[in-house]
């Protein structure tokens, strides 16, 4: 005897009631991606450097550091973001002390941005002329004064087109991370919209989300240009 | 000035064999001169070039500017070192997001020189250069050879001794490229400096090179002043430096002479004449190219020459009488010695 399954109707949230749920949901997605962005452009940042510099044409050329840091980037891009956040549960633990929430979104989060970011950054600098950083040697600059003001400012536009298309991966990252309870507009979409079948919280999260990337595409791109127009 | 005593470079491949790109290479800069390094893409030069603004470390030998050791230093050493030498890039090299003046003011800044000391530096040498008005602009907003023009003014920022412009003007329209040179012409004469000018367009050399130096194979085989290179008959830079293509139509029993200008002589510009007047002999021009080098005129020709009577006697008589006014004699052919070898091989 096999049974039909009837996905239950009438569960929408009245429209008017959208927004008070949508909003809260939407600020937390903010607080969650731009804890993330901070750490990721930051410790990614600074490993993309590293890989650049260690590499051929960088500052402090080192092939074997080179290599390791480059397997490690390789192996935190290599895991669906899914699967890594289930896989470093005992490590979110450890640092939060919860599995569960924000704060236990978080941790996978920055595992899986850090090593993307840090991927853009080097090609953005391998992107570079390769006189950007002898320039800087022969003007008699240091390591960080070549890394700053020669090479990281050299490849601003890059490096902000870079981070738009990391915080995107952020955001979605974010809403997946909604299956593990971190709340926003994904854990909104996954509890009303898929576990209640509520259409109208799941068009209005989909209405956000899409908006949401478009908008933030536009205003990187719109940077790029500002930054690289002279 | 620069020395650049036994300086050798290898290079260790992935797969651990060693290749020696610089095989002991010896090279004076005197002060106020302008050498050029010349040479075929591969001889060495870009690697002589990074050596000497010490972006590559040689592997032996030593770099010397004003009996200063340069080669062989620490970081800290070399970041000081460097310094010293202004270097001037193939494609000016300017970072784009930066204004003319920021560019300039790089070496300054990362010395924390104080902002109005740089201010000041940067006009002057923006007059220097010859683009006062450009403080504002950015890279992309000027000519190939405005942006090389920055170049050579962030190169000198920090008062060097020592300019190496490396391909410096490859990539520039020929109007660019002469005023290029004639800008390192005028500031080898206001600074004193000493220029190795890395390049392989000969008329780069022929223009502005005071020395030159030919880079083969990671080896100088051939230097000295331009002026005497060009004199001389044997050699391989005189003959690139002013190159003749013969040959129209000769006789038989015409002497093939090439007759060069010599370096330490006024050569009088109607000796054509005076040989005519002098000597009996019909001389017909072949071929040749006469410069103004350094000054002075510079010339390679090469000559028809047939003899009233007695050929041998009357070759060494105008060659007495050329090497007085100012001209040495190759002998290309002999007609007698063609003969004598005509008959031989018969």
């Amino acid at each position: 005897m096999s049974t039909v399954i009837t996905p239950a109707l009438g569960n929408d949230t009245p429209w008017d009631q959208v927004p008070a749920l949508l909003l809260p949901a939407y600020g937390e997605t903010w607080t969650m991606v731009g804890i993330v962005m901070l750490f990721v452009i930051l410790v990614g940042g600074a490993v993309g450097v590293l890989l650049f510099n260690t590499g051929r044409r960088g500052l402090f050329t080192h092939r074997q550091s080179y290599l390791v840091i480059s397997w490690l980037v390789n192996m935190g891009r290599s895991l669906p973001f899914l699967v890594l956040m289930a896989a470093i549960i005992p490590l979110t633990y450890l640092i939060t002390g919860t599995s569960i929430g924000i704060p236990a979104a978080v941790v996978p989060m920055v595992v899986a941005g850090i090593p993307f970011f840090a991927r853009l950054v080097e090609n953005a600098l391998r992107d570079l002329p390769p006189e950007v950083t002898a320039v800087g040697l022969v003007s008699g600059g240091s390591t960080l004064q070549i890394i700053f003001s020669a090479q990281l400012s050299e490849a601003l536009p890059s490096l902000v087109a870079a981070a738009t298309l990391n915080l995107i991966s952020m955001i979605e990252y974010s809403a997946i991370s909604g299956t593990i309870g971190a709340g926003g507009i994904g854990y909104l979409a996954v509890v009303y919209g898929y576990q209640r079948f509520d259409h109208h919280i799941m068009i209005a999260t989909i209405l956000v989300l899409v908006a949401t990337i478009q908008l933030v595409q536009l205003g990187g791109d719109k940077l790029v240009s500002l930054l690289s127009r002279p | 000035m620069i020395q650049i005593k036994n300086l050798s470079k290898q290079f260790r491949l992935r797969n651990g064999s060693v290749v020696e790109v610089l095989k002991g290479i010896d090279l004076d800069v005197p002060d106020r001169s302008i050498t050029a390094v010349i040479g075929p893409s591969g001889a060495g030069k870009t690697t002589l070039s990074r050596c000497i603004s010490l972006l590559e470390q040689a592997s032996s030998g030593s770099i010397l500017v004003n009996g200063e050791e340069l080669s062989a230093l620490d970081r800290d050493g070399l970041r000081r070192a460097r310094r010293a030498i202004g270097t001037i890039f193939q494609s000016s090299a300017l970072l784009r997001r930066k204004t003319v003046a920021e560019n300039i003011a790089l070496p300054l800044r990362y010395l924390g020189v104080v902002e109005s000391d740089i201010q000041r530096r940067v006009r002057e040498l923006l007059v220097s250069v010859g683009l006062p008005d450009k403080v504002d602009y950015f890279p992309d907003q000027l000519s190939g050879g405005q942006r090389q023009r920055v170049g050579i003014a962030r190169a000198l920022v920090l008062h060097p001794q020592v300019l190496l412009a490396d391909e410096a003007t490859s990539g520039l329209d020929p109007e660019a490229t002469e005023s290029i040179l004639a800008l390192l012409k005028s500031l080898r004469d206001e600074f004193g400096l000493s220029i190795i000018l890395i390049t392989h367009e000969m008329s780069a050399v022929r223009d502005v090179a005071d020395n030159v130096a030919l880079i083969q194979a990671g080896r100088i085989v051939e230097q000295g002043s331009v002026r005497q290179l060009i004199a001389d008959p044997l050699s391989g830079i005189g003959r690139q430096l002013l190159p003749v293509r013969p040959l129209i139509q000769y006789r038989e029993d015409e002497w093939l002479l090439e007759l060069t200008y010599r370096a330490d002589r006024e050569v009088p510009a109607d000796w054509i004449s005076q040989i005519s007047e002098h000597e009996q002999a019909r001389v017909s021009l072949l071929g040749g190219s006469i410069e103004q080098v350094a000054g002075r005129l510079s010339g390679r020709v090469i000559t028809a020459v047939r003899f009233a009577r007695d050929d041998v006697g009357g070759v060494a008589q105008l060659s007495a009488y050329l090497a007085r006014i100012g001209l040495n004699v190759t002998v290309l052919r002999s007609p007698q010695l063609v003969t004598q070898v005509t008959e031989a091989a018969a």
